[in-house]
Formats: structure tokens, sequence, C-alpha cells
């Protein structure tokens, strides 16, 4: 445990990825095996499970600590972390502890989930008295479940990599499925990750995913056209769908197992050759085009999925490439060569079986970059979101990586309104004590109306020059929240809006986020709801059928 | 009822039987200063008083004003008014104001720490019958690890740096904070350069007495080995231009602030050093039942959160608005009056090094 606060601390203080490496590498160099395969589940994405409830963990904080309730809240408000606030507020330890993380995890933190409550209040109190502030801090994201660190799956495949001295893309694959919760790390599944020498992936796992990066610049600076292909970008759940051995698998992204919410996709499956690997997005498909990402959601929410929902929802896999054939891994061929491929496979499959849901990921071909920015623009009315740019002789990456080739994504512009701060609430974590969490408004006639809430988009600098005019313009103190004098305009993009019965603005946007503060603004020249109104689907568009 | 023998007016605390303010933060006829901070001692009063500690600071920051001393202890009248000064632990030359008038004995703490300082005469508590007290750190989750521990980190992270043949820059406020590490860490490590700001303050210590290891102004010539040196530096520096000539560095922050990770995370800094100047959480729960005091007035900082506390105590507690860097006003980690002194001493000591 006290190893592992450790390399938590380290690789929380520090931005540098050189950094973080090395404090992998030492930590990897000293953990036993057992500690270093829950350490590796943490830090690459699994999530412990919530084992104490908020409220329970609170009370036993506030008799542990002595504190009244309301000064506990005070100092929250001051740190902005529960975890973070019960550790700083306990008396010393009294013992000293050396336990693994491993047997911390397995022995003392599992037992507390559904235990009586005076049992976690005694087990709990015993563990804070063996542990100083850092793994106190690491105890309480463990057992609420909010456990986050800043590195990435891909830094922690690669420290992995350099300490078992295999190639990082090996450590990947192998890490596939590794963090889904579904069977617990142990020493010997770590073992396996870094084994130098086996040299195959199980049966039915899915590939590390390619991502693209976001295209700022102009497309022209990528080249001549004709060296990439253009395809669509769907608003869907990008997923592989796996086939080995007459079974199915599909992955989600999240490098979650989806295959029961998609029988129809399990089908399409079944159908493609044994050993063969697609990647692609599913949607919500009717008459031959994308319905909304909305109706997809359904089908994820769902416990169990009636006929009627699988009626109401149809779904489709839209293949955008093949990863697997016949068994062998061919993601080192060319973009072009992989895409052939899979227009072959899927034809053949589509031919035998005419009705599975599947389709290929439609390429735009012969456009110069100026006609493709035209095309662009119709793709709200199209369902999507943009364009994808893959590079002809590109190879299939791992993670967001440039290495063997690069995917771009050049979406279209958010929708915008300008838009005037009228709430304020503290943020969390980074941002505690700064206020960084703002409701907007927009004029109906004479009244401002709050319509959506943001908290990203401005630079730490803007949070700090609007955090202090928020202090100086108060109004009204209503909690945590305050509502403040109107005179900040801010521009604010969202990918979507749709009527709302439960917002008194009467619509809902989605992703809201700040793009630019715009001090040259007066509150007078902020956008109205009828403005807003005017960018609602008409009665026939498409985002219209949600 | 008694009379007051402190009140807070639009332009400071002052004393009504003594015609007199402490730390005004607009200009007054009389203005007695419990420390040279700049939210504290400001411009523009036309007579001051402090402790004799803190006149050479106080002159660099006020420049040639009608400044009167005294030493710790001593006795001076104002109206009939008895007015003297303690040791506040703050930094050198740190002061509690204690007002005695018709039997009545008040005291105003300034900004205070119990820990022992080499750079300055520990806090001596002050008996009386109603005690004003800071807040700055006055929360349960600020308390502090003993100092040696902190100089121990400090050290072992310099000596990890200069293994590595990499400087350590530490940022800490220019006046006090700085002076206090100087005093602190191991001087054997490597050599130590101090920012203009840090450097001229250095001076008004050595002048006082204080005894700090060598330090070498940056931009000496010749330049020392960097590799192995610790770099003074108030937190105004931090990603400017000046750093760069310190080739490959690691840097901290030795601040009270540093306790929370969000504060350290903003500050953007490898290593965050806990260490204040200010008093924690039980400090000020020692120092205010050790001033026997009856009757408590919190200023800036978490005024209405320690009031509250002490009347469940039982003790009569109230607030007094300040303007001395108030938790709700500005932000912690940049502009408090911890903050607050560095930059203005960068800006108008250190500005004119940099150029």
């Amino acid at each position: 445990m006290k190893r592992f606060a450790q390399l938590y601390a380290e690789l929380d203080t520090t931005t540098s990825t050189r950094e973080k490496l090395a404090a992998l590498a030492r930590y990897y160099a000293a953990a036993p095996a057992a500690d270093a395969a829950w350490a590796t589940y943490f830090l690459a994405g699994g999530k412990p499970r919530q084992v104490v409830p908020t409220r329970l963990l609170r009370e036993i904080a506030l008799r542990a600590s002595g504190l009244d309730g309301w000064l506990l809240d005070e100092c929250y408000l001051a740190v902005g972390d529960f975890s973070e606030t019960v550790a700083l507020v306990l008396p010393p330890p009294m013992l000293e502890d050396a336990t693994g993380l491993s047997e911390w995890v397995e022995q003392r933190l599992a037992p507390l989930r559904g235990a009586a409550p005076d049992v976690i209040e005694q087990r709990l109190r015993d563990y804070w008295d063996r542990l100083g502030t850092r793994e106190r801090f690491l105890l309480g994201k463990l057992i609420s479940g909010a456990f986050r660190v800043g590195v990435s799956r891909l830094l922690v495949q690669r420290a992995l990599a350099t300490h078992a001295g295999i190639d990082p893309n090996t450590v990947a694959q192998r890490m596939m499925g590794y963090t889904d919760g579904s069977v617990a790390p142990t020493a010997e599944r770590f073992a396996a990750l870094i084994d130098a020498a086996a040299a195959h992936r199980g049966s039915g796992q899915p590939y590390p995913f390619f991502l693209a990066h976001q295209l700022n610049a102009e497309p022209a600076t990528l080249g001549d056209v004709h060296d990439w292909m253009i395809e669509w970008k769907y608003d869907g759940i990008r997923a592989q769908v796996v086939h080995h051995g007459g079974t199915v698998w599909i992955w989600s992204r999240g490098e979650d197992l989806i295959t029961a919410r998609f029988p129809e996709i399990e089908a399409a499956g079944r159908a493609l050759p044994d050993g063969t690997v697609i990647d692609g997005e599913i949607l919500a498909w009717q008459d031959e085009r994308p319905r909304p990402f909305a109706l997809l959601q359904q089908r994820i929410g769902r416990k169990t999925l009636t006929n009627k929902i699988l009626a109401q929802a149809p779904v489709a896999l839209i293949a955008y490439d093949l990863l697997e054939q016949a068994g062998s891994d061919i993601r080192p061929l060319p973009q072009r060569e992989r895409r052939l491929r899979l227009e072959q496979v899927v034809a053949t499959t589509l031919k035998q079986c005419p009705q599975l849901p599947l389709r290929i990921s439609p390429l735009i071909s012969g456009l110069s970059w100026d006609r493709l920015a035209i095309l662009r623009a119709e793709s709200r009315a199209r369902g999507v979101e943009g364009f994808m740019l893959k590079h002809h002789a590109a190879s299939y990456g791992v993670g967001r990586t440039k290495d063997v080739g690069t995917w771009w994504k050049w979406k279209i512009d958010p929708y915008s309104a300008d838009c005037v701060l009228v709430y304020a609430q503290r943020g969390n974590g980074r941002r505690a004590s700064l206020y960084t969490d703002y409701t907007f408004a927009v004029w109906n006639g004479a009244e401002l109306v709050p319509f959506a809430k943001a908290y990203s988009g401005l630079s730490d600098e803007e949070f700090r020059e609007v955090d202090a005019i928020i202090r100086r313009t108060t109004i009204e103190k209503f909690g945590p929240v305050r509502s403040v004098k109107p005179t900040l305009v801010f521009e604010l993009g969202f990918e979507g809006i749709q009527r709302s019965s439960r917002h008194k603005s009467g619509v809902a946007v989605r992703f809201p986020r700040m793009l630019r503060w715009r001090k040259d603004k007066d509150i007078a020249e902020a956008n109205s709801l009828a403005d807003l109104r005017e960018l609602l689907p008409k009665v026939g568009d498409f985002a219209h059928e949600a | 009822m008694r009379m007051d023998l402190v009140i807070a007016r639009p332009e400071g605390l002052y004393c009504p039987p003594g015609d007199f303010h402490i730390d005004p933060w607009r200009p007054v006829e009389r203005a007695v200063i419990t420390h040279a901070h700049g939210d504290h001692a400001r411009p523009g009063s036309a007579k001051y008083l402090s402790v004799t500690d803190s006149t050479a600071v106080l002159r660099k920051r006020l420049g040639d004003v009608a400044l009167d001393s005294l030493a710790y202890g001593e006795t001076f009248r104002m109206n009939g008014v008895k007015v003297s000064l303690h040791p506040a632990g703050h930094v050198l030359g740190s002061a509690q104001v204690r007002i005695e008038y018709g039997g009545e004995v008040w005291a105003v703490s300034g900004d205070y720490k119990l820990e022992s300082d080499l750079t300055c005469l520990a806090f001596e508590p002050v008996r009386c019958h109603t005690f004003i007290t800071e807040s700055t750190f006055g929360l349960p989750i600020y308390r502090w690890m003993p100092q040696r521990q902190i100089f121990e980190d400090i050290n072992a992270w310099w000596r990890a740096n200069a293994d590595e043949g990499r400087a350590s820059v530490i940022f800490g406020y220019a006046f006090g904070k700085a002076q206090r590490l100087l005093a602190g860490i191991d001087a054997s490590i490597g050599p130590i350069i101090c920012h203009g700001a840090v450097e001229i303050i250095n001076e008004a210590y050595r002048s006082a007495g204080v005894k700090l290891p060598h330090t070498i102004r940056a931009g000496a010539i010749p330049a020392p080995d960097y590799k192995r040196a610790l770099i003074v530096a108030p937190p105004s520096a931090q990603s400017t231009p000046w750093l760069k000539r310190f080739g490959s560095y690691s840097d901290g922050f030795a601040s009270g602030w540093m306790q929370l990770r969000g504060a350290r995370r903003r500050r953007g800094v490898d290593r965050g050093f806990v260490l204040s100047d200010h008093v924690d959480w039980p400090g000020l729960q020692h120092a205010i039942s050790a001033t026997g005091a009856t009757r408590i007035i919190v200023t800036h900082g978490y005024a209405n959160v320690l009031a509250r506390w002490l009347q469940q105590q039982g003790l009569p507690a109230s607030t007094f608005e300040t303007e001395y860097g108030d938790e709700e006003t500005v932000m912690p980690a940049d502009t408090h009056d911890e903050a607050g002194a560095p930059s203005d001493a960068a800006g108008a000591l250190g500005e004119a090094v940099l150029r």
C-alpha cells in the first residue's frame, strides 16, 4: 500500500512523461507481482468497486475525527475532494503497517462490501490508524470507487514493456480486457502480461483500438487528397467484432464486452469467416441511414432487451477496418490493402445472408479538399459529425499514436451561441475554491433564462480572472452557488440541441463548453431564446426523429 | 460595558482611545505595523511605528518615511494608552500589539506561528482580555508536520537532484520564507543562489544579526555550477525566462498551501513542501488558550469558521473584516498575504534586478 501510494503521489505531482515513466519503472522493479497486478489494474483504468457507501463513510469520519458536520463540510469546500478531506482531518496514525496492495484489496477492502455498518466502522478506524495521509487518501479513493490517476493506459503499457523487455504493442494486446472487472488481477495474470516468451493472445481478445487525432489545421496541409481514404465520421459506439471458432465477442472502445446488447450484430459476426476481427461503429440504423445516438442509448441502458426494443431501435455495424483475417493479424498491412480485404469479406458475407445488419463505411472519393469542405457542411443533416481521413499507406496503430500512420477526424464546427454568466459554483479537485462551474443564460424578452451549464474551455489564467469577477459581483449565495450580476458574455459551443420540457428554457443542449470569453461583447448583445429555437431541428429533420 | 480598544474601520483596525491604527490598508495619521509584509505594511501613512528588527525591511518597502521603533517589550504611550510589541514568530521583526487602557488589555496578533524559526524570535503568548487573531489556516485540515521533517525532505530532494546533475529551484516568499529556508537547509549539499528580490532581504536579515549560509546573487560573475545548486526565488519567478539560465532543473514550492493536492497541482511544480509561517489549526487553539482571553476576534483567513468553532467551545467570538487577503476574495495559492509579499517584493525590488 505504501509503495503504491508513493507511486500515486509521484504520478500525481509531475506532468512530465519522462518522470512518470521513471516512477513506474521504480515501482515495477520493486513491487511483488501480486501487488503489481492490482496496481496495473487501477492505473490502466480498472475501477475499484465502491465498498463503503459515502454517507456511512462520512458518519465514520465524523466520529473518528471528532469534528462537527458543518466543520467537515467547510473543510471539504476548501479541499474539493472527500477522500483527501478525510485523510487530512483524522488523528495521526498510531501503528505501522507494511501490508502489500493485493492483500489490502483482497483481504481488507473487499470484505467491507455489504458488511454491517459497525463492522465497517471498526475495521476502517483500525485501517486509518495504520496509514499516513497519502495512504489514507488512496484508501478513500479505493473504497469509494472514485480512483483516478494521471497516467494513460498507453503509458502504463510502455512502462510494463520496458520493464519486461518486450514490445509495447504486445503488452497492449495482452492487456485488452485486463481491466473490465470480469477476472481479478492476480500474480499469474500479471506474469502473463509481461511474459517475454509467450507469443499468443487468448481467444476472443480484441486488438487495441486505433484512435484518431483532431485535425485543427487546414486539410490541404495534409497534401494530395488522393493519398487519403475519406469516410464519414459516425456518432455511435466504436466496436470490434471478433469471431473465433463459432463464438462472437463484441468489444466497445471502453473494453466492455457488449455482445449481449446487440444480438443482431452477434449474428452478423457469426456469419463472418472464422478468425475475423472487424473494427467498426455500431449505429442506430433505419432506412439505410443513421439515426440519433439517443436511440442507441436505449439499447445500452436496458437490463433485458425485449423484442419491442429490438424493433424500436434497430442497429447496424458499419465496418471500418479488417484487423484479423483467417486468424492472422493484418494490422501492419497498408490501409488500402486492409480496405480491399474488408470489402471482399463484407461482400461475400452479405451475398450469403443479405439481411444481416452489416454495412461497409462508404468512401468519399474524387473530390478536392475544397469540395470536401462544402460537403462537410451537410454533415448535420446526414446525421454524421464530419469526416475521417486515413492515409492509404497507414498501418493500424495502437491508441492515439502516430508512429505507424495517422487517422484524422475532421469534425464539423459545433453550434454556438453568446450567453451571459448568471450563476457560478466552485469546482472540484484541482479547481476547488475556484469558481469554475457556470450556468449561462440567454435573453427571453427582457429576462435572462438559464439554459446550459459549462465548466470547461477556459485557460487557468482566464478561470482565475473570471473567479475574481464572480467574487466581486456576487448578488446572493445559495450554499455553494452564487448568483452574479450579469456582466460576462461567453461564446458557448454545443453538439446538439433538442426540445426539453425539463428545462425552463425549453431546450437542452449536448456537450456544452465555453469556446471563448467575449470580452468585446456587452450582455445586451447575447443571443436570445428565439435564436436558439432557430437551431432546433425542424419537423422532418434528422435529429428530430429522436 | 467597557470600551473596545480596537475596532474595525474602513481604513483599518483602529484604537479609539489611543487614536492610532494597526496595519491600516489606507493612509492614516499613525500606523502601528505588526510586520513588513505588503498587505500589513502599506504606504501613505504619515507616521509609522514598528519593532526595531522590522525597520530595515520596512524602509526597503516604504522608502524614507517617518518611522519610529521600539524594542520588543518596550512600552510606548499614546494618549494615555500603553502600547508594547511582542514577538509573533512570523518573520523577522514580526510583532503582536499589546494595548492596555483603563485596566483592560487587548492583543492584536498580526500574522504568527508557534513553531521555532532560526530567523526570528519565537511567538510569545500575551495575557489579555481580548485577543484578535489571524486565521489564514483556520481549518482542521491544516496541521503542520515538524519542520525538521520538511527540511529533511527538501535536503533529500536537493541532494537527489544534485546527484542527477540538475539544479533545484525552490520558490518561497522573498521576505521571511526564503530566509527561513536558507537557515534551515543543509548548506553543504551545493552552492546556494538567490534571486535578487530574495538577496536584498537576506542583506537586511544579516544586518539584523541573523545567521544565514553563504548565498550568491543570481547573475553574479563567474556563475557557479548550477548542476548542484539550490536556487531560491520568489513565486513570481515561476515560468519566467529568468529561470532559463539554470538549464534543466526540478522545482519546488514551500508554503502552507501546499498541504492540499489541488493547490499543489495548480501550482504546477514538481514538489510542494508544506512549510508555513502561519499558525495551524491545533496551534490556533493553543495560542488562543495561552492568552487567557475571554473574548476573541478573528481576522483574515477562515474567520467565520474559527469564530463559530470558538463559540461552540463557549468563548465569545466574532470577526473583523480586514483587507489582509481574505480567502473569499483572492486565490489562496496566488495572492494571499504570504504570496502577496513576494510578488510585491519581486515587483518593487526584484523587477529592477531582473532587468
